[in-house]
């Protein structure tokens, strides 16, 4: 059984307000990580959320030989996981302690001998993440970035099939995106499938397999960074001049020149 | 990544979460301690002069007090240092319940306008002699302010069953249910002959001095019934602390998860109140000083609410009978006057610390 990711004619919103009409992508393969991009307010969270199941959607949705939006949320989880845009600030538990509840609280559980193994495994995530040093630190005292990456920590360890991210890198620094989209790179290469919302086109180009461009809840493009991300794009989805340059293996080098209004 | 992630980097962490767990475990002890403690101090308090010593040989040995201090024991101060005891544990379950599904420290029955209903429930007996019918006389403010409490708990429900579970408009909600009641309480008071409004006064003063073993008893029983439910939800709830999408995200029922928070909410806080009157800072405050005790792991979180409540209202049941001597104040003033700079103190010491 393939795990590719099917959309087709998605229509989203939030009660009356629909946000996406008719989405179709093209099928997404498992082991590769698709950047979803566009200008504030084009629908990437939207879509990103009615991947995961988040927001009342219709039309054709299957991961593998799921259809997920016939599925319960429990079944879902058993496949996906879902690091949201925010991560709330005040709260009195701990990093390891958040992570344990990820994977404790589901009614999903993946398969663990008991609860200590289940810890381990919080751990292993902390330490591949380089936040081992955060496991007893309390979320009322972490940095944004601290936060992102404990956020990242609760989804990952979920052993996700589909891993959908909200602009995971938008609090961390160069070293932590670095590290971070490596790790994606990572679950990729083990066969998963990557979906993520960026702002940075420069990273879209140099980490994504497939750009999916979207305007006005709609698609734009879709296809691999080189050809996604163009100057004729850039002009008519953010209305901003740019030249994008290839400066070899697979980056590139976008420098905005004005905005056109 | 300075150190070198590995089996003695990861058994490390697991033993250091060890300790704190085990710290966690110890604290929930002595907070039991604590509580029974503040309990034994409470019976042992009072007018009459029987202390802790006499009280505890009086408990155990039916010989040992005359009558006239046997029935003080039994009949007056037995159910009331109970019926404080149960009435922290539930108002302050209640609250750390309700701080958890809002995601709002703020939030407490008292502020969602729980306590308001329940008092414009009593107000309508006591003023206008409107009850239940079949209710018999002496349990009428009670079944009054417990019907009324828990009707402006299902109106909070119908509002995350009607709009989702979107916090803010719940506390808008809530908000505009204390305002009208409060009104509401207004005008009763208003329209009350001499007598009645200094009956009212002196419930939604909040009192003790109602107590009776039928009441502990069926307090008791809506604690027992209700406490293991929470804790049953205690991970399920630290989910939803990491937000709401997450949660949904993991596959956890919010809706219903909220739902069912709601209804034991509703049931510990209109029963604690129906035998009370109204007492708001117990709610807000146990879990408050068991957050900075303890932290949000829920599965001692909730405990240890509970126990703060408890050790909260037992003391000032103690300082409600000692301040002016031979006079009981009402327990809600006392909560009010001595629980609330005390409260303050440990907020911004706990700040200074940061």
């Amino acid at each position: 059984m393939s795990d590719e990711l099917q959309v087709a004619d998605l229509s989203a919103g939030y009660g009356s307000r629909k946000v996406l009409a008719g989405l179709t992508l093209p099928s997404i393969a498992p082991g590769t990580v698709t950047v979803l991009v566009g200008p504030n307010g084009a629908g990437k969270t939207t879509l990103l959320r009615a991947l995961a199941g988040l927001v009342p959607a219709t039309g054709g949705l299957r991961f593998g030989a799921m259809d997920m939006l016939a599925a319960t949320a429990a079944e879902r989880a058993r496949v996906m996981a879902f690091m949201p845009q925010f991560v709330p600030q005040r709260l009195a538990l701990g990093v390891l302690e958040s992570v344990i509840s990820a994977l404790r609280a589901s009614p999903a559980q993946l398969a663990y001998a008991d609860a200590a193994a289940i810890r381990h495994a919080a751990i292993e995530i902390l330490l591949r993440l380089g936040i081992a040093d955060l496991a007893l630190h309390s979320f009322d005292r972490l940095s944004g970035g601290q936060r992102q990456l404990a956020s990242l920590a609760q989804a990952l360890a979920r052993q996700p099939r589909l891993l959908l991210l909200d602009e995971p890198t938008s609090a961390l620094d160069l070293r932590h995106q670095l590290q971070v989209m490596s790790i994606l790179r990572d679950v990729a290469r083990a066969g998963g499938t990557v979906i993520a919302v960026l702002h940075d086109l420069q990273a879209a180009a140099r980490w994504a397999d497939l750009v999916v461009v979207m305007k006005e809840g709609a698609l734009h493009a879709a296809a691999p960074p080189a050809r996604a991300i163009t100057s004729a794009m850039i002009r008519e989805v953010y209305e901003v001049e740019a030249t994008v340059e290839d400066i070899g293996g697979g980056d590139l080098h976008i420098r905005p020149a004005a905005a056109l209004r | 990544m300075t150190a070198s992630p590995g089996p003695a980097a990861s058994a490390a962490i697991a033993k250091a979460y060890g300790r704190v767990v085990r710290r966690r475990a110890v604290l929930l002890a002595v907070l039991g301690l604590i509580a029974i403690c503040a309990f034994m101090l409470d019976l042992g308090t009072g007018p009459s002069n029987l202390g802790w010593r006499e009280v505890l040989r009086g408990l155990f040995d039916a010989g040992a007090l005359n009558g006239a201090q046997s029935a003080i024991l039994w009949e007056v101060r037995l159910p009331q240092a109970l019926l404080a005891l149960l009435v922290g544990l539930a108002l302050a379950t209640a609250g750390a319940e309700m701080q958890t599904i809002l995601g709002n420290p703020l939030a407490s029955p008292f502020t969602l306008g729980v306590s308001s209903a329940s008092s414009f429930g009593a107000a309508l007996a006591i003023v206008l002699g409107i009850g239940i019918p079949g209710v018999p006389q002496n349990w009428i403010v009670s079944a009054n302010a417990f019907v009324f409490a828990f009707i402006a708990v299902i109106v909070l429900q119908s509002v995350v069953r009607l709009r989702g579970s979107g916090t803010d408009i719940l506390v808008l909600c809530g908000i505009a249910l204390f305002f009208t009641f409060n009104a509401l309480v207004a005008l009763t008071q208003f329209l009350a002959s001499q007598q009645a409004l200094q009956q009212l006064v002196f419930w939604i003063m909040g009192s003790l001095s109602r107590a009776s073993m039928d009441k502990v008893r069926l307090l008791a029983v809506v604690v027992v019934i209700a406490l293991p439910f929470a804790q049953r939800a205690a991970w399920p709830m630290m989910a939803l602390r990491l937000g709401e999408d997450r949660a949904r995200s993991l596959g956890i029922h919010v809706v219903r998860l909220r739902f069912m928070a709601l209804l034991r909410i509703s049931i510990l806080t209109a029963t604690a109140m129906a035998f009370v009157g109204t007492i708001g800072f117990v709610g807000l405050a146990g879990p408050h000083i068991a957050r900075l005790l303890i932290g949000e792991d829920h599965r001692f979180f909730l405990p240890a609410s509970a126990l703060t409540g408890a050790i909260i209202m037992s003391l000032a049941s103690v300082a409600s009978k000692s301040i002016v001597p031979g006079v009981l104040i009402p327990i809600g003033i006392v909560t009010a006057l001595i629980g609330l700079p005390v409260f303050f103190s440990l907020i911004f010491r706990r700040q200074g610390d940061a």
